[in-house]
């Protein structure tokens, strides 16, 4: 089967702190990574890097093949890669219907309708005509989501997922993406704080530590022990060879 | 004198629809796309000086001219953009200024060596409609022309606020508006959100000037004052709101007539002088809100006052509810 | 909090800069005794428009305040040496009582302006110099549109008139430069950096930006104000239409712009430049003030620093640079 997404040898600064070094990665399609770390480890970088709203200084993000390191945040929706971002960044002056609306005029055709993101969002449904500004943060969180659907990606990048919502609405988010991951079809990025969660949804995680990979693999092969200390950014020689 | 002054809040707030629309595109390129354009004004004036070169020397019909004039303007509002406006964007606020500025100089200068310093107008092109009015009860005299501009003001600027809600176009704008980074998330180009809208604030500046010259007379010159009356109106009217564009438009247009009615020169300080008191208004409401709000801020500045009359110890610099640097 | 400022010396070259510069001016000082009439009053414009460039560049190079309003401090600046002269002051006294009322006017204007958003502070000067214009046209004395000439300096003997008030602008220029040096190399300059930098950072370790803006926008006030009494002398009729015409934006930002923003002596140069294009193209009237503008554009779009930034890239260093190392620490 084809590789959907590579990610190679990125590298991206701010000013003069490297916020991501030399991270690489390949998704195949309907496969989901979580990405983890503790704060400041450069993950909110790394996906802006491949959504395309942060200029990497170094390395090359491949989509089915075509380079698309070059191409604005925009093209990129277009060639299939969507981003729910970091704090949401819903339109607070528009209406969700209107928020959901701008996503799927401009994104790709595809199965992907807003009947269809209300039906996995169901808590979105009373609320279409609501201002984004005045929804709660799991409702925010859904929109959002709603919204990268609705460009009908083939890869969905989604950061921060359960940051700032109640036990409740993460649990609700999560059966959504549960559904989506069960077709198989797209590809996943997923930037969670809870390692149990992320541990228990992903195919593969990936650990950052200081902007570089501290550790990478599939969950069932990973000790907790290991994680946990590639968060903290323990280095050892032992867990280095593993 | 009763009469005088009804038939002067008549006027203007009929000339207040003309303002609206030069108004209207300047606040549409400062809400979205967060750019002063410094020749906005001479905008209008080219687009007045192309209708009225089409029609006289041309022969073609005024009503075809704009026709032709208004697209062609569009045009011209979006290669600007695409080419000088984007390029100045780069430079943070400065160089829009800068930049905008000297096409000011250019264009207003490049009008006169085209078109000479006489001044021109449209109005006998239009035949009766620009003297032709209707008498009210009162011998009041409302003008059929500015009826007309007003009600094109009120139609032009409805058929914004409906392209802005109900289209892509205008939806890709709002988001750009509210959040360009993230309307390109969603497959918005930005940068064809802020063309567009140029294309649109040209546009509108040209249609504005159209009237300027039925109403009246257009010299290459005139471009910096109907500036500066759109900048009043935008900011009378608050920055970003199309319905308050109409409004600040029309409190303008009655502030300059009931000014004439005092001195000839008192039409334009009256404008001027309403325009500064919205704007001390609001820069003192702010300054309140960041002080813990009209009464604390006033009574610790009145306990400085004292403080430093009496030369006691300074006061604290702000109320203790308030949080943040100044 | 005490802050120790840590400022790096005067290198050789700008040392002999300084000296060389310090000749012209003896030179200047002297030129009267052998200059013809036109020469001096060519270089009395010249000495405006150095005045004018060097004004504009500390509010939008030092301060990051673009103003496109200039002109309202220098038709009111005329206008309060009319209105002083008609009332029987001597006329050279009231050109120098003229930038003292243009700072009582500036103060209050500053508390307003400074606290609006950069592109809106632009307009705002703008409008507020179209405001000016229109309540000194209430004054009957102003006689609306035509204007008023200074009838008591006709009385005085032209060759007196023509030197004294050349030798009034050299003096100008002479101490708004040595004023701006001494104003940036000081405490004024690092705060104004800082500012320039990093608004946010600069108000974070202590400096008030809105201090600094306060003090560059009423210095820029008061010496636009003394070229405009100084232009006003030499041309003798005040017209409000020119003298708080836009034109003298667009011309400070041209010399600015072209010289180079925000360096010590692009100004200068950009003067020198600007005088000797009107002095060769000036009769194509429009189309040579259509190519200033034209030339505005291209200079923002591709050389934004203008010719002293090309220098700089050329010699990789500034001339007079008033860039220097300045260290805060907090004691």
């Amino acid at each position: 089967m084809m590789t959907r997404l590579i990610v190679e040898n990125l590298t991206c600064r701010h000013g003069l702190l490297t916020a991501v070094r030399d991270v690489s990665f390949a998704l195949r399609a309907g496969e989901v990574l979580c990405v983890i770390g503790a704060n400041g480890a450069g993950k909110t970088t790394l996906m802006n890097a491949i959504a395309g709203t942060h200029r990497p200084v170094g390395g090359r993000i491949a989509l089915d093949g075509v380079d698309v390191t070059a191409q604005p945040a925009f093209a990129r929706v277009r060639s299939g890669i969507a981003m729910s971002p970091e704090g949401r960044r819903l339109f607070a002056d528009m209406t969700v219907r209107e928020n959901l609306l701008i996503a799927a005029e401009n994104g790709r055709a595809g199965d992907w309708t807003l009947a269809r993101v209300l039906q996995a969002f169901p808590q979105l449904r009373p609320l279409t005509d609501m201002p984004a500004g005045r929804l709660s943060g799991g409702q925010r969180q859904a929109a959002a989501i709603g919204r990268a659907l609705l460009t009908n990606p083939v890869v969905l990048l989604l950061d921060e997922v359960s940051l700032g919502l109640s036990p409740a609405a993460v649990e609700g988010v999560y059966q959504s993406l549960a559904m989506i991951k069960e077709a198989r079809t797209t590809t996943m990025v997923v930037v969670e704080q809870d390692l149990t969660r992320a541990l228990g949804f992903a195919d593969q995680v990936l650990c950052m530590a200081e902007g570089q990979t501290e550790l990478q693999g599939m969950p069932g092969h990973l000790s907790r022990e290991q994680i946990t200390d590639a968060y903290f950014g323990i280095h050892d020689k032992e867990l280095s060879d593993v | 004198m009763f009469d005088g002054v009804l038939q002067a809040l008549l006027q203007g707030g009929l000339l207040g629809g003309y303002y609206a629309i030069i108004a209207a595109g300047l606040s549409l390129m400062v809400g979205v796309v967060r750019f002063i354009n410094l020749a906005h004004g001479d905008m209008a004036v080219l687009g007045a000086m192309v209708t009225i070169t089409l029609t006289e020397v041309g022969g073609v019909p005024v009503l075809w001219s704009i026709m032709i004039m208004l697209p062609a303007m569009a045009l011209m509002g979006w290669v600007m953009h695409a080419t000088l406006f984007q390029r100045a964007m780069r430079g943070g606020f400065l160089l829009p200024i800068l930049v905008t500025i000297g096409l000011g100089a250019a264009l207003q200068n490049g009008m006169f060596g085209l078109w000479g310093s006489n001044t021109r107008s449209l109005g006998a092109s239009i035949g009766e409609l620009s003297w032709a009015s209707w008498i009210l009860p009162g011998g009041i005299i409302l003008g059929k022309l500015p009826v007309l501009i007003f009600v094109t003001a009120v139609v032009v600027i409805g058929a914004l606020h409906l392209m802005l809600k109900k289209t892509k176009l205008g939806r890709a704008i709002r988001a750009t508006a509210s959040d360009p980074e993230a309307a390109e998330m969603c497959g918005v180009s930005s940068r064809q959100a802020h063309r567009a809208a140029a294309a649109i604030a040209v546009t509108l500046a040209a249609l504005a000037g159209v009237f300027l010259a039925m109403r009246g007379q257009v010299t290459p010159y005139s471009g910096p004052a109907q500036l500066i009356f759109a900048f009043e109106a935008v900011v009378i009217g608050g920055i970003g709101s199309l319905g308050g564009t109409l409004i600040g438009g029309m409190v303008l247009g009655v502030s300059q007539s009931l000014g004439g009615l005092i001195s000839p020169q008192g039409s334009l300080l009256a404008g001027h002088l309403v325009f500064v008191s919205v704007l001390i208004w609001r820069l003192s409401r702010d300054w309140a809100r960041d002080h813990g709000g009209w009464r604390a801020s006033l009574a610790i500045s009145a306990i400085k006052l004292r403080r430093r009359l009496t030369g006691g110890a300074p006061a604290p610099d702000r109320a203790p509810s308030s949080k943040g640097a100044a | 909090m005490n802050r120790h400022h840590v400022i790096a010396g005067i290198s050789a070259p700008d040392r002999r800069l300084m000296a060389a510069g310090g000749l012209i001016a003896l030179g200047l000082f002297a030129l009267p005794l052998f200059g013809s009439a036109l020469v001096v009053d060519k270089l009395t414009l010249l000495m405006v428009y150095i005045i004018l460039a060097v004004m504009w560049n500390l509010l939008a190079g030092y301060a990051g305040l673009v103003s496109v309003g200039q002109q309202a401090f220098i038709g009111l600046g005329g206008y309060f040496v009319l209105r002083l002269v008609e009332s029987g002051m001597p006329p050279f006294l009231a050109i120098g009582l003229g930038g003292f009322l243009v700072l009582l006017a500036a103060w209050p204007l500053s508390w307003l302006v400074l606290r609006l958003k950069p592109a809106e502070f632009a307009v705002a000067m703008w409008v507020l110099a179209e405001t000016i214009r229109s309540i000194v046209m209430f004054d009957p004395l102003v006689q609306g549109e035509t204007g008023r000439s200074l009838v008591s300096l006709n009385a005085i003997d032209p060759d007196v008139r023509r030197t004294t008030i050349y030798l009034m602008a050299v003096v100008a220029v002479v101490v708004s430069l040595v004023l701006s040096h001494a104003l940036l190399r000081g405490r004024l300059g690092g705060e104004s950096q800082a500012i320039r930098d990093d608004e946010e950072a600069a108000s974070s370790v202590g400096v008030s930006t809105l201090r600094v803006k306060r003090w560059i926008f009423l210095i820029s006030a008061v010496g636009c104000a003394i070229a405009g009494t100084i232009w006003l002398a030499s041309a003798i009729t005040f017209q409000p239409r020119s003298a708080f015409g836009i034109n003298w934006s667009i011309f400070m930002l041209f010399m600015v712009l072209v010289g180079g923003l925000g360096s010590y002596l692009g100004p200068v140069l950009g003067a020198l430049l600007f005088f000797a294009l009107q002095e060769v193209f000036g009769d194509f009237g429009a189309w040579y003030l259509a190519g200033i503008g034209v030339v505005a554009i291209l200079f923002a779009l591709f050389a934004p620093r203008g010719i002293m930034g090309l220098i700089i890239g050329k010699t990789g260093q500034e001339p007079l640079s008033m860039r220097k190392l300045l260290i805060m620490r907090e004691g």
